[in-house]
């Protein structure tokens, strides 16, 4: 937290310059469509002119960022919240099959960490597939499982948050299971002359040890969540969600369309991994420890 | 030799039960019935071997060979069994698979002692998966679920040995284009940026929280802004590849190269090395195991990367326009089969990299034997 501080003025500097660089990019790549157009429509226009006019496209390349500002500020707030015109619809929709599989998938890895951690078998059979699978692609799975779904007539919010379940419950599980393991064996071996049963050593210190690397896990989880949502929209046939927003806007290169859809998730994503951040602060200072 | 006895255990008593239940609903066809008669006497042998106690070598190997031919001739009775499977089958399939289930038990106890616990630890996640496929294959022929719905793996391995042509275009077109490129030039810029804000201090406190941030981000959204500048084909995709790696390697790198600690920092003040000295000498060969870390992370986010954004767009060529298209033909098994391209790739480029790690940061302490 002290350093905060230090690190406003060169964050904001570099935000500004990207600022800076998005408003020379979006001249550039839309300079040689919209040269291309005056010269065909015979329009003869001033050097002023002609930068307003390539930051003024309907479907430019390179949307220029107020253009983004304005169409997130009509999207979100001029339009009802229940439109299907409106951004926060959208992200409602993702948000809630975001949370919902959030909250299976942290269930699922938690469980699987404690029968890891209490059952050699699993630990020696499983965890090591549990590893290799985040090796893999496992995005790629995700239309299959939307189709699958489909044809046995489950459709909605489950399919997408099925696969949110599956992206988010991989860093659980590997987190649960460090983190299950991480008191140390002096604190096991008092735990054993208290005579104290598995269940209590157990919720007494494998619980609170865990903690904080569950926290940890759980950001990395609900962004992954969040990636998942959005990848489960694409092959819906784009009925709403940002993932759908996305997909729309490819199909009628509504570029301005894609970029704000773009901005709103990354919103939801900063709002998740705050709510996570807050969360794991309030927990772990009521559990007593040192404020970093 | 020492006397042997007979010891209980559960997975033993359940599959004796499972067993019984088995003979009583036995099929009234001939074939069926000799299978499961046949596969109750291959159960009874493995029964006996798990109950032998003490526990030797021999008698895991009995109990392994006996549950694995047990295996094998449900697998063989599944042409008789095709979709009509019914208690007696699925009862002598449970019970086999809590035999397997002992053995993994009785591997993964004797590790612990045995010279062997190598070879353990690989022959267990082995059995693992191998069950897995097992089960796969006799439950989805036995109870005849729809090929659509899932098809067994079996028909998977014969569509992959089928389109193997088709298996490398896409292999060649997402994997060595798209990932390849997309990967170095995007971890490499991102080692290169790092270098650069180690250097001065005020890009690197402006870029972490950035980095952080967007590790956050669902960054994949930015596919289908990348087709429209980058066009159908696979530049887009490296384009998309190269956002993602580039912020992983940026954070890993710029922690790595202050993890060289004081001590050796002087030493080589002491030394009259100079800036780039030291950087090449001492500070990155210290951040290695961080960027390997990375180098890790992009293995997986690159082929994801590159996967998903064809779904947005790409020529007729390629394994996210596969698995998209095909998803929609209900062409499941060759889903199946791209899906396990990606997993079998996924696999060799994380094992490819921590094998290069294994030689370039051989001096880490995590490395030590104990």
């Amino acid at each position: 937290m002290r350093n905060d501080g230090g690190k406003i003025i060169p964050v904001l500097s570099i935000l500004a310059l990207l600022v800076v660089a998005w408003y020379f990019a979006a001249y550039a790549m839309n300079a040689p469509f919209q040269r291309d157009l005056n010269r065909r429509t015979g329009t003869e226009v001033t050097t002023s002119q002609f930068v307003a006019q390539t930051m003024a496209q309907p479907k430019p390349t390179m949307p220029a960022p107020h253009q983004v500002a304005e169409n997130l500020w009509k999207n979100v707030f001029t339009v009802k919240p229940t439109s299907r015109r409106s951004l926060v619809y959208h992200a409602g929709v993702t948000l809630s099959s975001t949370v919902l599989g959030f909250l299976m998938g942290t269930l699922l890895g938690v469980v699987i960490a404690v029968g890891i951690v209490h059952v050699p078998a699993l630990d020696k059979s499983l965890l090591p597939w549990i590893i290799t699978s985040q090796t893999i692609p496992m995005l790629a799975v995700a239309p299959m499982i939307i189709v699958i779904l489909a044809a046995v007539n489950v459709t909605g919010l489950l399919p997408k948050a099925l696969i949110s379940t599956y992206l988010s419950f991989f860093p659980v599980v590997v987190g649960m299971v460090k983190g299950l393991r991480s008191p140390e064996v002096t604190h096991l071996d008092m735990m054993r002359t208290y005579n104290s049963s598995a269940w209590n050593t157990f919720w007494k210190l494998r619980v609170p040890a865990s903690v904080p690397l569950f926290f940890t896990s759980m950001k990395v989880a609900v962004a992954a969540s969040l990636v998942g949502a959005i990848v489960g929209e694409l092959p819906t046939g784009a009925v709403a969600g940002i993932g759908s927003k996305l997909l729309a806007g490819s199909y009628y290169s509504q570029t301005i369309d894609i970029w704000a859809a773009l901005i709103a998730g990354s919103v939801v994503a900063i709002l998740l991994v705050t709510l996570v951040d807050f969360t794991s602060r309030f927990v772990t200072r009521s559990m007593g420890a040192q404020p970093r | 030799m020492s006397t042997f006895r007979l010891k209980a255990n559960w997975q033993a008593l359940a599959a004796i039960a499972l067993s019984v239940i088995s003979l009583f609903a036995m099929p009234d066809q001939d074939p069926g019935r000799i299978a499961i008669i046949a596969i109750l006497a291959n159960l009874l042998i493995a029964i006996i071997a798990s109950l032998i106690n003490p526990v030797t070598r021999l008698s895991i190997w009995a109990l392994g060979l006996a549950t694995h031919v047990t295996a094998f001739a449900l697998l063989i009775a599944l042409s008789s069994f095709e979709g009509t499977a019914g208690w007696s089958y699925f009862a002598a399939l449970a019970a086999c698979w809590l035999m397997a289930w002992r053995l993994v038990t009785l591997l993964s106890n004797g590790s612990e002692h045995s010279s062997a616990s190598r070879l353990n630890g690989l022959l267990i996640p082995a059995l693992f998966g191998l069950w897995l496929l097992i089960l796969w294959e006799a439950i989805v022929r036995g109870a005849g679920i729809p090929f659509v719905l899932l098809p067994p793996p079996s028909a998977i391995g014969a569509k992959i040995l089928t389109s193997v042509p088709l298996l490398a275009a896409d292999f060649r077109q997402t994997v060595l284009k798209a990932v390849l490129f997309g990967f170095v030039v995007g971890s490499g810029a991102g080692l290169l940026v790092a270098i650069l804000a180690d250097r001065y201090k005020f890009l690197a406190n402006g870029l972490l929280p950035i980095g952080n941030m967007v590790s956050a981000l669902p960054i994949i959204g930015i596919a289908p802004i990348m087709v429209i500048w980058f066009g159908f084909d696979w530049q887009s995709k490296a384009a998309v590849v190269i956002v993602m790696t580039f912020f992983p390697m940026l954070v890993n790198t710029i922690a790595g190269l202050s993890a060289s600690g004081n001590m050796e920092r002087d030493l080589m003040r002491t030394y009259g090395s100079g800036y780039w000295a030291s950087l090449f000498k001492l500070r990155l060969p210290a951040a290695m195991p961080f960027v390997f870390n990375a180098l890790k992370i992009n293995s997986t986010l690159a082929m994801i990367g590159a996967i998903v954004s064809e779904f947005f767009g790409t020529p007729v060529v390629g394994m996210g326009f596969r698995i998209s298209t095909e998803v929609g033909r209900m062409n499941l098994d060759m889903v199946w089969a791209e899906i396990a391209l990606a997993a079998v790739v996924g696999s060799l480029f994380y094992g490819a990299l921590a094998l290069l790690e294994r030689f370039t940061t051989f001096w880490h302490p995590s490395y030590r034997r104990p």
